[in-house]
């Protein structure tokens, strides 16, 4: 045998290392990004980041090609050729910015509403609300209405706070962890790296996914629920837990409003709370037998009070769960669950729960003065994002889990779930909407907020929806995050009016992000007369996607790792239970392009058009650029987009601009945190220490202690006025469904996209190693996952005889597809899914125009209607929120046999002009030899 | 051929928890990311953006499915790379001693510029561990980050495989399985960690931890405080406040 080689152990690594944030994802984690000879040559993550303590994803980890894609724009661009075409032609910053404000300028001064400005995948809605706020328009929204606003809208108004990236589970301390319906990108590494401690620590995952891939593969046991029944899941284990007395009376006592009393008297008071003559609502106390105040010192509230012939919330609700509807016996097929297992799960909470209880020893004193040796642990905890989000009854069911979770005693419980900064935080804590638009001048305040009542609503004095969206009427009156979804196609139709310019940031509308995708693309090149419908379309993206064919003027963006932003409290910041946090990005690399942070531009946009905030008295540009805004700019005085080193640079929170701020976050790894006093970690709606620590960092100006609403007051306002009471008044078309849907205890009803005739439920899920479209441009995720296929589960595959290889014709009442299809046991045998973020336009990205993506790779999107059947174009959306009701689509499944591309497809579209380069073949040290290597044996079928 | 050495050192290796692996892919592409800038040549990649992209990767995972007789199907994650076998085949075959198992550390490496591309290696391996660079010609594979577990360049706690590193679920442990006490010995004693396909007799260094069983637990469920249907909501509302 020969002496072994030697090998360098010790090799450079890179020459310098700059950290920064991520943006391949929404979870927006620190990474290291190593530079060698001036390129990125590695990138890692930060161990000392709060988010992601040093691990990374597939596509973070892959971020060097996305930063070298030959799609990345590389110049401003007109259009030249008819919309659609994609014949542009190059032109200059000045030209692009001054054809922008040629446009905005006499919208602004003459109807600033015919402006509609939305925003995709932002990071940065602070900067971008409060810009269209400047300007004037009541059009604005990001893209929440058709991600996942039922979490966040649906956890707001019941305990202040939400699932997605809000919160999380004490993983130290749980001792069950149970997931509905998993979308894996909010948040992402945070929740692998605890499902890793709870695996670690051998403690029992159960996942409720009618599919049972990433997270639910590993869960140790799984309930394939039927899509959109899990509302009906959850309350029937409230039934359960309810019947044997197994909830937390204490917690329902004092921290919620069970013992509320609820105005019995029928009319126009009715299910409102009984208020004593300071408006507030009252309990009754146990020992005195008499009204006491709510927050009072020493109360002990009775749950089973009965006052003047009113009952509590306890009561109603107890009542109401009760019934035998909600049995095991009488939801199990409905479900798709066997009755056994809902009681076994039941009783597996209760034992977690209650069996399992501890006292965390940590005096504390809430907000009655009362003070406490130790804090109640209950360590169960729970986990949902868009599985039971993207429905119909997606809201409610939302409710329903966090009512669950109440009744466990398990929010902000130790061993439960927990609330980040600046969550908690009630519905009278946040704005209500502002929508009137009055040329020349500002919107009074900002576009999104929470409706309390009918009074709140986004309506003109005659009526009619004041946004383009329909946003916070009575076709979805706590529309959170509006309705992105639905401008494109209400604009067209002028219902209700029609707009001048669209102004999209970073939402690919004509491709994955919009319902009825070829319609839209339609839409967006209907003409009425010689003009267009919507006649102009600005749209800023870093990449050549779908959409970039459609706009009129391109104003190109950078890629993450050559801009400034802010990953604001003021907006989502990167908070954990035990810590405020906030971060930024900076260009660790210079563009060498000829592009354009949007943020900065968009500040470029302002000055232009005079908006104030953005000039000085002078007429003179506020800000040099985001960095500059970022660091100077204040909401209130002395609270800024970042909390860190303010002052002098040893100020958090509040404090005065410091122009050294951005070189203090940049050597702090690009983050900042605020920890969380030990006295405060829990109980944060309830704890005045952390009430005071939350005043004391600017998260609010006054303490905002208050109670979960197991019955929301908001929701039976509407409902009242659905009956017929007030003033405001719905349409009579909308006047059932509000009946239902506005229930103020959640309530399950049967998801609005079933049709007689389309048996099968079709999903969507995204893959942990795509984030969006931006994963097709991507040289190394691509050949991880460039196909999709739609499973079929066993039962289908069965029936119709299909083979591998095979294609199915997918109808809905709206449209068809044929797509590959594959087969899938571990399924819920009435549904088909397939990976979202894989299908292609022909053209786009910068892909061959053979593509796998392109040519069999497909979308669902075709298969949607934006509107429901019936009066009024009412959107296929939750008729709470709007939130985009996706997971509701039904189909018919056919089998076709062998095809070589998926339908439909649609014109190549032309290259625009972009950057080039990326991924080539690399440096050769020997000729290759026509010999193969195993290259990747996975015709096993992977998911 | 070439000849593997009579004993090794350590045999560092990788054991891999796949209860805990949900096939995220991070693994994939740091490892990926890191080779590609590390020991040989960078693992290149053909018609990145065309209509059949390929490239090498030195560490794969893959989705399988698996239907018990009894229970619901299921879903396994099953990361694939290097198993630095004792009684390596790959090595062995080598015509030229390019591939070879270090006595040190038990890693199976290839020396690139020994390596004459002709591929038995891979024809030998059972795992499919192997990848040619078709832009190199040379044969590429897991170096179990070599120039990361000793690299005086990288802050100590960094020292370990990429795919370790980044492994967000901590699926993936590294350490000295020759150690009856080190903390992946005892992992792999106390999980059951086996052998990948024992009987081709590799005698492979990695171990893989099993799923945990799945199912339901053995418990009854919740007794009723009373039969509601018979005593009304009062009665058990009465019921269930007389415990506070």
């Amino acid at each position: 045998m020969t002496a072994e080689p030697r090998i360098d152990r010790s090799p450079s690594v890179s020459d310098e290392v700059r950290q920064t944030t991520c943006y391949m994802c929404a979870c927006r984690c620190g990474i290291n990004v190593h530079l060698k000879d001036g390129r990125v040559s590695y990138i890692e993550g930060n161990r000392a980041h709060p988010i992601n303590k040093g691990v990374l994803c597939a596509k973070g980890a892959s971020g060097i090609m996305q930063i070298t894609a030959p799609s990345r724009l590389r110049t401003p661009l007109r259009r030249v050729g008819p919309r659609g075409s994609g014949a542009f032609e190059e032109i200059s910053w000045e030209e692009a910015l001054e054809t922008a404000v040629g446009w905005l300028k006499p919208l602004r001064e003459t109807a600033p509403e015919k402006l509609a400005f939305f925003t995709g995948r932002d990071q940065s809605q602070s900067l971008t609300g409060w810009w269209a706020q400047a300007f004037g328009t009541p059009n604005y929204a990001a893209h929440g209405g058709f991600c996942s606003v039922n979490m966040a809208a649906g956890g707001i108004y019941t305990i202040g706070g939400a699932f997605w990236e809000f919160g999380q589970p004490d993983w130290e301390r749980t001792e069950l962890f149970v997931l509905f319906g998993v979308a894996e990108d909010h948040d992402s590494n945070p929740i692998k790296i605890g499902i890793g401690k709870l695996k670690a620590r051998g403690v029992r995952v159960i996942s409720i996914n009618p599919i049972r891939t990433g997270y639910s593969a590993v869960a140790d046991d799984w309930y394939g629920i039927t899509p959109g029944t899990d509302g009906l899941l959850i309350l029937s284990l409230i039934h359960c837990l309810l019947q044997a007395g197994k909830v937390d009376l204490e917690y329902l006592a004092r921290w919620t409003n069970a013992p509320f009393l609820v105005n019995g008297a029928e009319g126009a008071e009715q299910g409102l709370f009984l208020k004593n003559a300071e408006s507030q609502p009252f309990v009754i106390d146990r020992h005195s037998g008499h009204p006491a105040p709510w927050d009072g010192r020493d109360v002990d509230p009775d749950l089973g009070a009965v006052w003047a012939g009113h009952r509590t919330v306890f009561q109603h609700m107890a009542e109401e769960y009760l019934k035998p509807d909600y049995a095991p016996e009488a939801v199990a097929e409905r479900c798709g669950i066997p009755a056994a297992r809902i009681r076994g799960l039941a009783a597996e909470l209760a034992r977690a729960a209650f069996e399992r209880a501890f006292i965390h020893p940590q005096p504390w004193t809430d907000f009655r003065g009362n003070r406490h040796e130790g804090m109640q642990g209950r360590p169960v905890s729970f986990h949902a994002m868009r599985g039971i989000s993207a429905h119909s009854n997606g809201f409610q069911t939302a409710r329903a889990l966090h009512l669950l979770q109440i009744v466990l005693g398990s929010v902000e419980a130790p061993g439960g779930y927990r609330l980040k900064p600046p969550y908690p935080k009630p519905v009278e804590a946040h704005p209500t909407p502002h929508f009137v638009a009055t040329p020349g001048k500002p919107l009074t305040g900002p576009h999104l907020g929470y409706v309390r009542s009918p009074a709140d609503l986004a309506l003109r004095e005659d009526g009619t929806p004041a946004r383009i969206d329909k946003a916070f009427t009575w076709d979805a009156p706590l529309s959170a995050h509006g309705l992105m979804h639905m401008v494109i196609a209400n604009a067209v139709a002028g219902d209700p009016y029609r707009i001048d310019t669209l102004f999209l940031y970073m939402a690919n509308m004509a491709w994955n992000s919009s319902m009825n995708t070829a319609q839209v693309m339609q839409m967006l090149t209907a003409k009425d007369g010689d003009d267009y419908v919507i006649p102009r379309i600005i749209y800023s993206d870093a990449y050549a996607s779908e959409m970039v064919a459609y706009a009129d003027l391109i104003l190109p963006d950078t890629t993450y790792l050559e801009r400034h932003d802010c990953i604001s409290l003021l907006d989502r910041p990167i908070s954990e239970p035990d810590a405020a946090g906030d971060s930024i990005r900076w260009p660790v690399l210079d563009p060498d392009r000829d592009v354009r942070g949007f943020q900065t531009v968009l500040l470029d946009l302002g000055v232009r058009l005079g908006l104030p905030g953005m000039v000085t008295d002078d007429g003179q540009p506020r800000f040099r650029d985001y960095a500059d805004y970022i660091v100077n700019h204040q909401r209130r005085p002395g609270v800024g987009p970042l909390m860190g080193f303010r002052g002098n640079g040893d100020e958090t929170g509040r404090g005065a601009p410091n122009p050294d701020q951005l070189a203090r976050y940049i050597e702090n790894g690009s983050f900042h945190q605020a920890h969380v006093p030990a006295e405060a970690a829990f109980m944060k709606p309830w704890n005045a220490a952390y009430q005071d620590w939350a005043v004391a960092l600017g998260l609010y100006d006054t303490p905002q202690s208050y109670l979960f609403n197991i019955w929301s007051e908001p929701l039976r306002r509407f409902q009242l006025a659905a009956e017929g009471h007030g003033d405001r008044q719905p349409p009579d078309h909308l006047r059932a469904r509000l009946q239902v849907a506005m229930s103020p205890l959640p309530v399950w009803y049967p998801p609005m996209g079933e049709a007689p005739g389309y048996p099968v439920h079709a999903l969507t899920q995204r893959p942990m190693d795509m984030y969006h479209s931006w994963g097709s441009q991507n040289a190394w995720l691509r050949q991880i996952r460039g196909r999709n296929f739609l499973y079929l589960p066993t039962a289908i595959w069965q029936a119709q005889g299909f083979a591998e290889g095979d294609y199915a014709r997918v109808t809905s009442p709206t449209g068809e597809i044929v797509v590959p299809v594959a087969h899938m046991a571990a399924l819920n045998p009435h549904t088909v899914w397939t990976w979202n973020a894989i299908g292609k336009r022909r053209g786009a990205w910068a892909l061959s125009k053979d593509a796998p993506e392109a040519v069999e790779g497909f979308l669902l999107n075709h298969l949607i209607s934006e509107v429901l059947p019936g009066e009024g174009r009412v959107s296929n959306s939750d008729p709470v929120t709007g939130q985009a009701a996706w997971f509701d689509q039904m189909v018919r499944i056919e089998r076709v046999g062998p095809r070589a591309m998926a339908e439909p497809q649609f014109p190549v579209l032309p290259d625009p002009p972009r950057s080039g380069g990326g991924r080539g073949q690399g440096p050769s040290k020997k000729r290759a030899q026509n010999i193969q290597g195993f290259s990747d044996p996975a015709a096993e079928g992977r998911l | 051929m070439t000849c593997l050495p009579g004993k090794v050192d350590r045999k560092l290796g990788l054991v891999i928890d796949l209860d805990t692996c949900v096939g995220c892919q991070a693994c994939v592409t740091a490892c990926k990311g890191w080779n590609d800038q590390g020991y040989g040549v960078p693992l290149s990649d053909q018609d990145a953006y065309g209509a059949a992209p390929s490239g090498v990767f030195l560490n794969r995972v893959h989705s399988y499915q698996v239907t018990p007789d009894e229970g619901p199907a299921a879903i396994v994650n099953f990361p694939r790379s290097c198993l630095h076998c004792d009684n390596a085949p790959c090595v062995t075959v080598c015509p030229t001693g390019a591939s070879y198992k270090r006595a040190e550390d038990g890693i199976v490496l290839v020396n690139e510029d020994a390596c004459i591309g002709c591929g038995l290696c891979a024809w030998a391996c059972p795992y499919g561990a192997r990848e040619m660079d078709a832009a190199a010609g040379v044969m590429k594979k897991c170096t179990l980050c070599v120039d990361r577990i000793y690299n005086d360049n990288l802050p100590e706690e960094d020292r370990m495989p990429a795919c370790v590193r980044t492994c967000p679920t901590g699926a993936r442990h590294y350490g000295d399985l020759s150690d009856p006490d080190s903390a992946v010995s005892r992992l792999v004693a106390d999980r059951c960690g086996y052998a990948l396909m024992p009987e081709m007799e590799t005698q492979p260094v990695n171990r893989y931890l099993p799923p945990r069983r799945k199912g339901a637990v053995e418990a009854g469920p919740l007794t009723p405080l009373v039969d509601v249907q018979a005593t009304g909501f009062a009665g058990w509302l009465d019921r269930v406040l007389g415990k506070i």
